[in-house]
């Protein structure tokens, strides 16, 4: 690799997040500002910002590396992402969040739900929530980005790791959501342009789109070889239906991250940083377009590796990386790629791992600070800012020392910090998804339904976790502990299906008929907050 | 063999994605011009705003 290349590469990416985030500190005048960009993003801005926060680091070459085992079937997840994750999102939720967020002048997701609900213990209960569990899930993305650092740049991992934490908790401190928005507008422009380019370079150099695919496909054997017991048909077939391998591809890929991703905390709050709701309509375009190339072109890459690895070394990607599946991508970048494009290709990656962290990093400083000290607690300072700007700084630190000392004085500590990510998506569907839904589509959900949504669906997903679904219980080791088991289910189906399958339907039918059977809100305050809705 | 997919489901996922993108496509063009009464309405909005 060329490193003075890049070097320079890296270096003017820096030059340019650092003015972006500057320009956000500069336009951030007061709290709206400082939470919502001040409720007049452009649209365009919007729909990448929230295609960047969404796509992590381990999007690209996490779930690229599992496209080159379970095949073609998780472009589903693709489809998911677009048609759920973004036309859903955008056109039914988004437009009726922003209005609503109006009516109700929430600042944060979780002051959404406390105000839509009457309910400061919901708010200050969510804030905590997210401030709780949302550090395991940016400890992943905090190591993804120091190892590339660390590798890239020839520096030590730990000078990488404060470097790193310290450019993007800065403009994310002193620039607010402005500051984070900018900055993921350039950095989803980069990662766009270094997807598509891969996307091009890999077709052509397997002689096309059908010719790919059709290589792809001759290498059936190869698959069924190695995880055929398990249910896999071949790169280019879905899995055997009902198998191990069906269950993981469709319950915890497809439908964990596909349906997780619509209560968002740092996603839904971008709703409500638009003029109005035919913005949200105009960013639908982009949003479609960036999510098919970033994820659609991973997953196809992912995939397509298996055909370069057999043709060069005579193995698939499983083999060539020795079963080190986070090897897959980077190799393949490395060894088929020219050398020019590696250092635009780490930059992608690099801008990637920032723009998702420095959503999370605002998004869990206003969860603990406006939500949790500031309305539930009472803390008062005479700039409100000034609570969420420490408890901000207080989670960057969290988050960091969770990322460096977890993985070297816990022995599983790296394992959970891997499941970070299913960790947290799976919690926020349970716990936030049907009485986000509710909030926003019914008048006839009531303070008590939600409440029993929070809770069913907090401890549903838990306990499916800690005790049933192997991919959670395993590293977290409790029912090791307590059982002398990885999971309590003695069927391998059985454990291997996500958690959202079974605390999802929990938390609605608590929503539901707890909701039934409780007195609904007054007229009154339904009005003012459906003003504008149908 | 579809595309040279040989499982109809992965075919069917890989045109999905496409189809998926199209209609975003479409609907962000269709409302793409503001209609005079959500304008209207935005400076409404933007009035009581700061009134606030």
């Amino acid at each position: 690799m060329n490193y003075l290349l890049l070097g320079i590469v890296v270096i003017i990416y820096l030059i340019i997040t650092a003015f972006l985030g500057y320009l956000g500190y500069v336009r951030t005048k007061n709290t709206t500002d400082y939470l919502l960009a001040g409720r007049k993003t452009h649209p365009v801005i919007m729909a990448l910002s929230y295609g960047a926060t969404f796509i992590s680091t381990s999007a690209i070459v996490g779930f690229g590396a599992a496209a080159s085992i379970y095949g073609f079937g998780i472009l589903w997840l693709t489809f998911m992402n677009i048609f759920v994750g973004i036309f859903i999102a955008f056109a039914l939720f988004g437009i009726r969040t922003r209005k609503m967020g109006h009516n109700l002048d929430a600042h944060t997701f979780p002051e959404f739900l406390g105000l839509r609900f009457e309910s400061k213990f919901l708010q200050s209960a969510s804030g905590l929530l997210i401030f709780i569990a949302m550090p395991l899930y940016t400890a992943s993305v905090i190591i993804g980005g120091t190892q590339f650092l660390s590798q890239t740049l020839n520096i030590s991992y730990e000078v990488a790791l404060i470097f790193f934490v310290a450019i993007v908790s800065v403009y994310v401190i002193m620039g607010g959501l402005k500051g984070v928005m900018y900055t993921d507008a350039f950095q989803g422009t980069i990662m766009f342009v270094g997807m598509l380019l891969l996307v091009i370079f890999t077709y052509s150099k397997l002689g096309g789109v059908i010719e790919a695919h059709k290589a792809l496909t001759s290498l059936k054997p190869e698959a069924i070889k190695i995880w055929g017991a398990l249910g896999h048909q071949g790169w280019t077939s879905m899995p055997k239906f009902n198998s191990i391998f069906w269950w993981q591809l469709v319950s915890t890929i497809v439908m964990g991250v596909g349906i997780g991703v619509l209560a968002q905390p740092q996603l839904t709050v971008r709703f409500m940083t638009v003029k109005s709701g035919h913005e949200i309509n105009r960013a639908n375009l982009i949003g479609g377009i960036f999510i098919l190339m970033m994820t659609g072109g991973a997953f196809v890459v992912g995939n397509l590796t298996n055909v370069y690895f057999y043709n060069t070394l005579g193995k698939i990607s499983f083999l060539a990386v020795d079963k080190k599946t986070d090897n897959v991508i980077p190799l393949f970048i490395s060894t088929a790629m020219p050398q020019w494009f590696t250092a635009i290709f780490m930059v992608t990656l690099l801008a990637a791992a920032m723009s998702t962290l420095s959503s999370q990093f605002h998004t869990m400083g206003s969860a603990f600070g406006r939500d949790f000290l500031e309305k539930g607690l009472k803390i008062k300072t005479k700039n409100p800012l000034v609570i969420i700007k420490v408890a901000m700084g207080f989670t960057v630190v969290i988050s960091t020392l969770l990322a460096y000392y977890l993985p070297r004085f816990f022995e599983l500590g790296s394992a959970i910090i891997a499941i970070g990510t299913a960790l947290f998506f799976g919690l926020c569907a349970s716990t936030f998804l049907p009485m986000y839904v509710g909030a926003i589509f019914s008048k006839r959900i009531t303070k008590a339904g939600a409440l029993a949504c929070f809770w069913s669906g907090l401890l549903a997903s838990l306990i499916w976790m800690v005790f049933v679904h192997i991919k959670e219980s395993k590293p977290l080791g409790i029912a090791k502990m307590l059982f002398g088991v990885d999971s309590i289910a003695k069927n391998p189906i059985i454990q291997n299906i996500d958690p959202i399958v079974v605390a999802l339907p929990v938390s609605i039918i608590f929503t539901l008929v707890v909701s039934l059977i409780t007195k609904p809100p007054s007229k009154i305050f339904l009005d003012k907050v459906f003003k504008g809705l149908k | 063999m579809w595309l040279g997919l040989d499982g109809f489901g992965a075919f069917l996922a890989f045109i999905s994605c496409f189809i998926a993108t199209i209609i975003c496509i479409v609907y962000g063009i269709v409302n793409w011009d503001k209609p005079k009464e959500d304008i209207e309405e935005e400076i409404k909005e933007e009035i009581q705003w700061e009134k606030h």
